[in-house]
């Protein structure tokens, strides 16, 4: 059984900290009792080299980028290169205080700047804003702007357009700002539906928030005319960027027409995703919406940075000090290292390696959208449920393979997804493995379904009970009573 | 550079496959008019010569070897051991992604469990999440909380809560129909008797930052009580380190506690990134945002840990979900969850009384220097305001020279108090540091 950290013990005295040159009772007087701890914290007691055992086991329980290929659709799982890492644990990085005087943290404001200009350029937009601090956070601060543009104008907008395809956040952030959300159907294509999308475009729009190429890994063809048609009643063109690594130096968000536009950089720009954070959401915006980005823009003046000094229009803050900054500059780094072909490079390997794998599984699964995909494809796994083998029994089986499963049951509107995203940092080699994987694991449906059925069995548990966890949530240690 | 693995070979390979001469037949389908851009980002340069820039520019800022920070405020120079890098760095944990396939991430999970225990344990609630982006924020989405939970629309903000984070909570609730009631300051801390007007029967919550910006500790247990007397909630957004001394938000009835977490084993990194704690008591558990770990079995009994009560989250629910978080601040909570286990039962309170002493004691030498006076009478932790009457210009200028970070100028964010100092002092700090300090304040 895999112990937790209270459930071992040894000794602990924290002799990595200095000794106390008082006596702890008349350190303890400089405050009146009242306002002291009533009850012991049950913290664990363990030697610097238990801990060190515990959580380096922890982690060679996990598969990651730097262990095993990890197609998983719409995170672009890619390699995160170490020098970044590097980079950004200089203490010339993080031994600086975000209230420190301006002209002492000139390298830091610089890496915001250019990074600023950074993305402008590669998405097609007028300014960044660096500080939310992922995805969502992005898609909050957009749809703020949006808002915040719209009232400038005396307008009352209440609706979010959203396509059925779109991931959750989107929605989930439209409802954070107070909007109704609107569904716009996917076509037979695997395009918005033009159509549709007409008949819901009122004066009551904000935005139509859609990303490109779609979550299917489509590239939304008519997005040109499907710009000027939400622009035409009035409303405002949203980027999810979550894709964006399939447009990377071949074309931009900004000049389908989109007005405002969020990155994740722990996907598309190599920010380690760290089992679930911390990433960064960077928003863009064109000219006229400048004014209500989040507060303070940092800005350039000859050689010098600094913040600006008041924004009346701006939305706000969206959380404490300017952004992830160790984020950041990991990107910023990222970015330079690469330059303009190495960036161009990232999409043209990403959508070519996408399409090799497609066409090398097309035979295997069923692929509900058969033209070329850009970076990432989604395949249906019917024609194995008839067979009496479902999406999630493959993910569970290619686990015992060493491969992460790909996404699963997104996108909503294809039965038995799985959404696959290769990346373009794969080789062919791992490729072509991956595929003799998935023929293996379709050939035990009909030779050995059990093994399919019962997967994973080589990972450190098998199938877990979700349903218990949910029924009877055990969701923290509580020590034994007595 | 590029960290590309297909050789040309294999390039043309893969396009004879999929039966086209050339890359471009794949995105034939993009209009021409969109492609016809440049990208003005310069040429890409090698790993050596990225080191020399960006090592270049690190020069221009000047850090914690150049200057002694005397300064918190919300970001704190406390000491982390090796063994949190060296852990939290390795790839298995830094390079994975969200835990969906449970059997993959068991690493992950069982920590993420480990980090929700340890939280609970130091805020004495329970339950807690698996993380939210900064303290900041983590009190926006307890305000939205405590506003989903009834018909109430009241919010009460004191004063003197962190400038920032009230920034924070205004942008969240801007469209949710709500008002923010703004409580005074009297004497460093919330004024009790305007709290006590301002309690009526349309109060959701009411927020107390303890220490406060000032460092100083409010009147909780009594705060505590009134709210709930008045059918409110308490929301206590708390310094972490402090807990170790000082009585825990789930003792005095905090409803919901929230806090930077910072100060446990990330580093400064110029605001970020850091991350949230967010915890509740029961009661509000199926409300509480973001992700969750909880423990349960796998199919042949063994102890297995998945995310759970997912429910609640933006993939299930869409827009009824009780948040849009989904990435949130993983690598950073373990790290605090790994530098709270080095810390264990003895060193989490050495900690704090390290940090509780050394403040004193600099509080103690800098109010015999002429000029310099106290802010208020109430107690504090490791952060501390004082008057000081001197030419503000040439304090500042003997502070720089005399290579001292901080304090922070009251003035920045409350105009009438700009002849006071935030001071924030840590278990780094020496005696010979609090000597140039001196010397810095006493010319």
């Amino acid at each position: 059984m895999s112990k937790l950290i209270f459930e071992k013990h040894s000794l602990n005295n924290a002799s990595w900290l200095p000794k106390l040159e008082e006596l702890e009772a008349v350190i303890l007087k400089r405050i009146p009792k009242k306002y002291l701890r009533k009850s012991e914290p049950a913290f664990p007691s363990l030697s610097e080299l238990d801990v060190v055992r515990h959580f380096t086991n922890l982690s060679r329980k996990n598969f990651s980028i730097d262990t095993n290929f990890y197609p998983l659709g719409s995170c672009t799982m890619k390699y995160n290169p170490k020098s970044l890492d590097s980079i950004a644990s200089s203490t010339s990085y993080t031994q600086i205080h975000p209230y420190q005087d301006e002209e002492d943290v000139q390298g830091a404001l610089k890496i915001l700047h250019e990074m600023q200009f950074f993305l402008s350029d590669i998405t097609g937009m007028d300014e960044f804003t660096l500080q939310p601090a992922a995805g969502a956070h992005g898609e909050f601060c957009g749809l703020l702007i949006a808002g915040a543009y719209h009232r400038s104008k005396k307008q009352k907008k209440t609706k979010v357009l959203i396509p059925d395809s779109a991931h959750g956040t989107n929605p989930a952030s439209a409802a954070l700002c107070g909007y109704e959300v609107v569904q716009v159907l996917t076509n037979g294509r695997g395009h918005v539906d033009l159509k549709d999308l007409k008949s819901k475009l009122d004066d009551s729009v904000v935005c139509l928030m859609m990303t490109n190429p779609n979550t299917l890994g489509l590239f939304e063809e008519e997005i040109l005319e499907i710009a000027q048609c939400v622009h035409g009643a009035g409303g405002l063109l949203y980027y999810d960027g979550a894709n964006m690594n399939a447009l990377v130096g071949i074309c931009r968000p900004g000049d389908m027409g989109f007005d405002i536009v969020h990155l994740n950089l722990h996907k598309t720009f190599a920010v380690p995703h760290g089992s679930g954070g911390p990433g960064s959401g960077p928003v863009g915006v064109k000219k006229n919406l400048i004014q209500f980005l989040p507060a303070p823009r940092i800005l350039k003046e000859k050689d010098r940075y600094f913040f600006e000094k008041s924004a009346p229009h701006s939305i706000g803050k969206l959380r404490s000090f300017y952004g992830n900054f160790g984020a950041i500059i990991r990107s910023y780094a990222y970015i330079k290292a690469l330059g303009t072909e190495g960036l161009k490079g990232i999409s043209e390997n990403a959508i070519l390696n996408a399409n090799y794998l497609k066409m090398k599984l097309k035979d295997i699964f069923e692929v509900p959208y058969n033209d070329f995909c850009m970076h990432e494809f989604v395949l249906s796994a019917s024609s194995q449920k008839k067979r009496g083998v479902k999406a999630l029994d493959i993910a569970k089986r290619l686990l015992d393979h060493g491969v992460y499963a790909p996404t699963i049951y997104f996108p909503l509107i294809v039965e038995e997804a799985m959404m696959v995203e290769p990346t373009e940092t794969e080789s062919k080699e791992t490729l072509d493995e991956f595929v003799n994987i998935l023929r293996r694991i379709d050939e035990e449906i009909d030779k050995d379904p059990q093994k399919v059925l019962n997967a994973p069995h080589t990972t450190p548990v098998g199938r877990i009970d979700e349903v218990l966890a949910a029924r009877q949530p055990n969701l923290r240690f509580k020590p034994p009573q007595g | 550079m590029q960290y590309i693995s297909n050789t040309e070979k294999d390039k043309q390979e893969m396009l004879s496959a999929i039966g086209v001469s050339s890359f471009e037949s794949l995105i034939a389908n993009i209009p021409k008019r969109l492609r016809d851009f440049e990208l003005k980002i310069p040429v890409g340069i090698s790993e050596l010569e990225l080191d020399r820039e960006l090592d270049e520019t690190g020069n221009r800022n000047k850090n914690f070897k150049y200057y002694i920070p005397y300064i918190g405020a919300g970001n704190y120079d406390h000491f982390i051991p090796a063994v949190v890098d060296r852990l939290a760095l390795r790839g298995e944990f830094i390079t994975s992604y969200t835990p969906y396939q449970g059997e993959a991430s068991q690493g992950t999970l069982q920590s993420m469990y480990e980090y929700q225990s340890l939280v609970c344990e130091l805020t004495a609630m329970d339950y807690s999440n698996a993380s939210m982006y900064d303290g900041a924020s983590s009190l926006a989405e307890a305000a939205l909380l405590a506003l989903r939970f009834g018909e109430r629309k009241k919010i009460l903000m004191p004063e003197t809560v962190h400038p920032e984070y009230q920034a924070v909570v205004r942008t969240y609730l801007s469209y949710v129909g709500s008002e923010i009631v703004r409580i005074p300051m009297k004497n460093g801390a919330l004024d009790m008797d305007h709290l006590k007007k301002s309690l009526d029967q349309n109060v959701a919550a009411v927020i107390v930052q303890h220490p406060n910006f000032f460092g100083i500790l409010e009147e909780t247990q009594e705060i505590s009580d009134l709210a709930h007397r008045a059918g409110a909630m308490l929301i206590a957004c708390v310094n972490p380190i402090s807990l170790g001394i000082l009585q825990a938000p789930g003792e005095y009835g905090a409803d919901i506690a929230v806090g930077e977490g910072q100060p446990l084993g990330n580093s400064v990194s110029f605001g970020g990134p850091h991350f949230g704690f967010f915890t509740v008591k029961e009661a509000l558990l199926r409300k509480i945002p973001g992700r969750i770990a909880g423990m349960t079995v796998d199919k042949v009994g063994r102890r297995s840990f998945v995310l759970t009560l997912q429910a609640r989250e933006q993939h299930i629910r869409r827009e009824k979900a009780t948040s849009n978080i989904c990435t949130n601040q993983a690598l950073c909570a373990l790290k605090g969850a790994i530098y709270l286990t080095l810390l264990g039962k003895i060193g989490i309170k050495k900690l704090a009384l390290l940090n509780l002493s050394n403040a004193h004691r600099t509080y103690e030498r800098l109010l015999k220097i002429k000029g310099v006076k106290p802010f208020s009478d109430r107690p504090f932790f490791n952060e501390f305001a004082v008057r000081i009457d001197k030419d503000r210009d040439a304090l500042k200028v003997s502070l720089k020279q005399h290579r001292i970070l901080g304090p922070l100028d009251l003035g920045k964010f409350y105009p009438t108090l700009d002849s006071s100092y935030l001071f924030a002092v840590t278990e780094k700090r020496t005696d010979q540091d609090l000597d140039q300090l001196i010397r810095a304040v006493d010319r």
